[in-house]
Formats: structure tokens, sequence, C-alpha cells
């Protein structure tokens, strides 16, 4: 009974953390759908997002002179158009003037934009360990039958990544620019030929997944309660794996990838050892690639990897 | 100016080498402490950049991992010697040994993944190799402080302290590293290495093993990294899991990468560039990640070939963007 509660709980804690991986995941494997590009910057646009976030809270926080949950509201919508402008001048300057250069020329472009960004943060806003205003989150929580305790937090990243989530996928998936959109991931000159404006597209799938990633950042800093400026490249490449285990370029398979790793490493953490999580998530990308380089719900893909 | 060109062209290169030997002999002499040993860090991290060159600049493999070798040679020095009493300079032979099995066995699976796909998976063999090192695996790499007390390395019953000493050591390391990495070059091997790189397809077809050649180039530039490893540690006297960092192995890949693939003088200006320059000006060190990122952005945008190229890799980026040029830009 203790072990069945126990592993309970994990799953619970291990879904919750599976929800931001894959909020993040979705933002490497769409921008991989239509450059076929790996985006180093997108884990430290997600970083930058919970920087931002701290900023908007705590100068709401002064302007309105107490201490209201609600100001997370607007700061949240500024954080995701601020990222996602960020996401669309990242593409214009490092990427769009080498997308005809090759493979290995956009890669080292986007691993030298984190690095920019990286260092911009710590520089602007120090090395040390960052932490919310508190009273921001809702505390609280559900006791579920089995002794499995669910916080209020808990539910609502939940309920707010799978309406992001659906959201995406709906929109993939039933409008026009969507439908554009895996047009482009699969061929950008006939969907060009087909009257597809492909730089527009691109820059759409630019602000959509940084977006995304932003407000991702900034709840993933709400839930722990303090980050610093590692936090875009640790989670970035888990986020990454994820994406690469569900499928690279499949927006339901990076959800997927994204559960199943959180679920995973809770689980490793928990009856393995807690120091060696990252090294699980690692083993994993490196066994779905030796074994399974198309990920879980991946197509075959023609081209040799 | 082309006059001038040409009678610099037609000196034998061998008076440019013996010059620039005699150079690196004599500079030390009046700098300081401190200075001598940036002057030992640029010597290292030519040579470590010499280890990657073997893989990302001949054989055309995203190596961004390359760093775990370099720590495993330096642990393994400290740990013969802290554990067994091992001397310092028998060490580096078996930290050699260590690396290149370590680069045998973390590559052999890895091998036929290609481009962006393999710079995905050595990063995460760099890490795993790192917080191994940092979860003091068997209890014995000390954990994140790493280990500490290894033995000055002892020469003909004399100790080799100063940092000039030191400077020196690994100068002549490096010496025989160009020697060797250049007859490598020549070699039927490097040839191969050359022709992988250019098209596997067509390289397999006229009967090259590819997966023995790009073995053979993992495990010939993770033994050379070992080695640089040993040298640090019997520098600094202190090993950490630090060594392993990702940034270390984003150094090595900038030297080769932005010095100009292919290139030995393309890994000596990537070096000034990424290592020592930081090393020089405070400004630069503290922002050397945003600096080294702004290198490769614009280096990519700006002259992907790398600062001082090998003719052929110039040759061909050319022809790649003339035929880019004349057929419309696509992005597949």
């Amino acid at each position: 009974m203790q072990f069945a509660q126990q592993l309970t709980q994990q799953i619970v804690n291990g879904i919750t953390i599976g929800a931001f991986y894959a909020l993040v995941a979705l933002g490497y494997t769409m921008v991989y759908g239509v450059l076929k590009l790996i985006n180093f910057a997108h884990g430290d646009l997600f970083m930058w997002g919970a920087y931002l976030g701290l900023t908007g809270v705590s100068a709401a926080l002064v302007l309105l002179g107490g201490t209201t949950p609600w100001v997370i509201l607007p700061v949240v919508v500024l954080v995701m158009v601020t990222v996602a402008l960020a996401g669309v001048l990242v593409e214009r300057v490092a990427y769009r003037p080498l997308r005809s250069a090759g493979r290995l020329a956009p890669v080292i472009s986007a691993l030298g934009v984190a690095f920019i960004l990286e260092s911009l943060a710590r520089n602007v806003y120090g090395a040390s360990w960052k932490t919310y205003p508190p009273g921001l989150t809702p505390s609280g929580g559900l006791i579920l039958p089995g002794n499995v305790r669910v916080s209020v937090m808990q539910i609502v990243v939940l309920v707010v990544s799978f309406l992001l989530m659906a959201g995406l996928y709906l929109f993939v998936h039933r409008t026009r620019i969507g439908t554009a959109m895996r047009a482009v991931s699969i061929d950008h000159d006939i969907s060009r030929l087909m009257g597809i404006d492909v730089d527009r597209i691109i820059m759409i799938v630019f602000l959509i997944g940084p977006g995304l990633g932003g407000v991702a950042g900034m709840i993933v800093a709400l839930y722990y309660g303090s980050f610093d400026f590692t936090l875009g490249w640790v989670f970035g490449l888990k986020a990454f794996i994820a994406a690469i285990l569900g499928g690279i370029g499949n927006i339901p398979g990076a959800m997927l990838g994204g559960m199943i790793l959180g679920i995973v490493e809770t689980l490793g953490a928990g009856y393995i050892s807690p120091q060696w999580k990252d090294v699980i998530a690692y083993a994993i990308l490196i066994l779905i690639l030796i074994f399974r380089p198309t990920g879980l719900l991946g197509e075959r893909v023609a081209e040799k990897l | 100016m082309a006059t001038l060109r040409t009678r610099l062209q037609r000196i034998n290169p061998l008076w440019w080498q013996i010059g620039l030997l005699v150079v690196a002999l004599l500079l030390p002499l009046p700098l300081g402490d401190y200075y001598r040993s940036v002057l030992w860090r640029t010597a290292l991290y030519i040579m470590l950049g010499l280890s990657l060159h073997i893989i990302v600049g001949y054989a055309g493999l995203f190596q961004l991992g390359h760093a775990a070798f370099y720590a495993l040679g330096a642990y393994t020095t400290a740990l013969l010697n802290i554990y067994l009493g091992v001397p310092v300079l028998l060490t580096f032979p078996l930290a050699i040994l260590v690396a290149a099995l370590f680069g045998y066995l973390i590559t052999r699976p890895i091998l036929h993944l290609r481009g962006d796909y393999l710079c995905i998976v050595t990063i995460a063999f760099g890490e795993v190799v790192r917080l191994a090192l940092v979860n003091n695996m068997f209890g014995i790499t000390g954990g994140a402080n790493g280990l500490s007390g290894i033995d000055r390395p002892v020469l003909l019953g004399l100790a080799i302290r100063q940092p000039i000493y030191h400077y020196y050591m690994v100068l002549l390391f490096l010496v025989f590293t160009i020697f060797a990495v250049r007859r490598l070059e020549n070699s039927r091997l490097g040839r191969a290495w050359m022709y992988v790189r250019e098209d596997e397809v067509a390289a397999e077809a006229m009967g090259i093993d590819t997966t023995r050649a790009k073995l053979l180039a993992f495990i010939i530039g993770s033994g050379w990294a070992g080695l640089a490893g040993s040298l640090y540690a019997a520098k600094i006297t202190v090993v950490s899991p630090d060594q392993a960092k990702f940034l270390e192995s984003v150094i090595m890949f900038c030297i080769v990468v932005l010095g100009g693939t292919g290139s030995i003088p393309g890994v000596f200006v990537g070096t000034l560039g990424m290592v020592t320059l930081p090393e020089l000006s405070r400004a630069l060190k503290e922002w050397r990640d945003a600096w080294l990122g702004l290198a490769m952005v614009t280096m990519m945008i700006a002259r992907p070939e790398g600062l001082w190229p090998s003719r052929r890799i110039r040759m061909e980026i050319r022809a790649a963007k003339e035929e880019a040029m004349a057929a419309p830009a696509s992005g597949d």
C-alpha cells in the first residue's frame, strides 16, 4: 500500500515536470520541423522568460504597492509577447542569412546565440539564485484517494499546459496557417510553388515556439520558487531530449516525450538516486538515437540521419 | 604588395617553422610568471585543438563532448599518482590509453549518426562523463571538488615546478603533435578521413572502410586529448569535473571551426581568439561566453570557412555558395 501510494505520488509529480518539458519541447520540435535545425537558443529564450517574468512581477508589485496574485496574468502575456519577438529577432539575425549554408552552420550559429543569451542573463541579473516574491502562487492542495497529494499549483500547471498544447494542436491541424506550416516542414520549394510565403510561416513558428517557451519559463520558475542562469541549458537540453524521444518534428510526439521523460526521471530520482537523474535523461537520449532515431511517434524519414 | 607576397611565399616553409619555434622558445624569457602561464595555456589549448582537429577537421565528425577525454586523461594521471604513487611522467602513456579506450567505447555505437544528431549525442556523453565524476563514481573521483595533491613531474631527479618549464614541456609535446598531425594528414589514413568528410557514400564505394577510418579518428583524437589532460594535471596538480564542462568542449570546437576547419594554422588562430585573448583581457573574460557566441554567429554568417582555412575547405565552401546562388535558395 505504502509502495503504491508512493509510486502514484511520484507519477503525479513526474507528470507536472513532464508538462514543462512538453511545453519547451514543442518549440524545438516546431523549429526542427520547418528548418531542420536544432535551435539551441530555445532553452535560453525559455530562461529569459523566467527572468523577464521576475522583473515584470517585481515592477508591477512596486507600482501597485502590495501583493496580489492577479498581477501574474498581465505579466504572463507580456512575457509571452516579448520572448516571442526575441525569437523572431534571433531567427532574422542569426538563422535566416544561413538558410542555404548547409546544416552545420546554423547549428553553430544557434549555439552561439545560446551563449550570448546566457552570458547576458548572467551579467544583467548576476550569477546568484533568484526567487519570485512570495504569495504569488496558490497554496493548498487536494488529497486524492490513496493518500496522493496534488497541489493547486500542480493542477494549474497541468490545466494551463494542456490548454496551450490543445490550442496549438488545433491551430496546426485546423487552420490555413497550420496547414501551410505542415507543408513547409515537408518541402520549402513546393510550398513556395503552392503560393505559401515560406519566410512568413517560419516567422510565425518563431513567434509560437519561443512564446510558449517564455510562458513555460515563467511557470517553471514559479513552480520551483528559485532559479539561476543555468536553467536554460539544463532544462533546454532535457526538453530537446523529450522532443527526440517523441519523434522530432512531431507535435503530439513532443507532448508524449515530455510526459515520459518527466515520469521516468522522477521515478529514477525517487527509486535510484537523485544525483543520477540527469544521467537517466542523457541515457534515454543515447539509447533512442542508437536504436530508434525517429523517436516513438516519428514517421520514417527518407533521408539518412 | 603582390610582389612582396610572392616573395614571402617563395621562402621555404621550413624557415617559417624554425622562426616560429625560435619565437616560441624565446617568448617567455622576458615575461613574468602570469604571462608564462598564459603561454602555457595557449600551447595546451593548441594541442587540444589539434586533437579535435583530427576528428572535426579531417574526418568531419562533429564532436561536442571532447572535453570529456581531456578530463579522463587528467583524472587518470591524478588517480595513478595519488593512489598508487606512479610518477607523473609515467602516467602519460596510460592516460593516453585510457582516453583512447573510452573514445573507442563511447563512439563505437554512435558512428552511424551524422551531423547534428552526432553533435547532440556527443554532448550527452560529455555530460554523462562530467556527472559521473561529480557524483564520485566508485568513490574515488573526489566528487565536485575533484582530486588534489598530485606530485610534481620529476625529470632526471629535478622536479618541474615553474611555469616556464611547464611551458617548455608542453611545447615539446606540441611540436611532436604538429609533426604527427601533419604526417597523418598526408598518410593513407588522412586521405581516407578527408574522403569520408567529403562524401561518405563515395568513399565507401571506393573501398575505404569508413567505419574503421571514423573510429580511428575518434580514438587518436581522444587519446591525444588525454595527453593534454595529463599535462594539465602535471602543472595545476588539481583536477576537477569542471574540465569536462560543456563550455570547454565548445571552446575546443570553436578553436577548430572558427580558426578554419581542416587547417593547422587555423587552430593557432582559433586558440589565440578563444583562449589567449580572454585570458589577457579581464572584460573579455567576464563576457567570454558572449564573446564566444558572437564570434560563432558572425563567423558563420560572414566567413563560414574560418579565419585561416585550408585551401580545400575554402574552395569547397565557395563552390557550394556559388551553387546556392545559381539555384534559387531553398531550405531543404
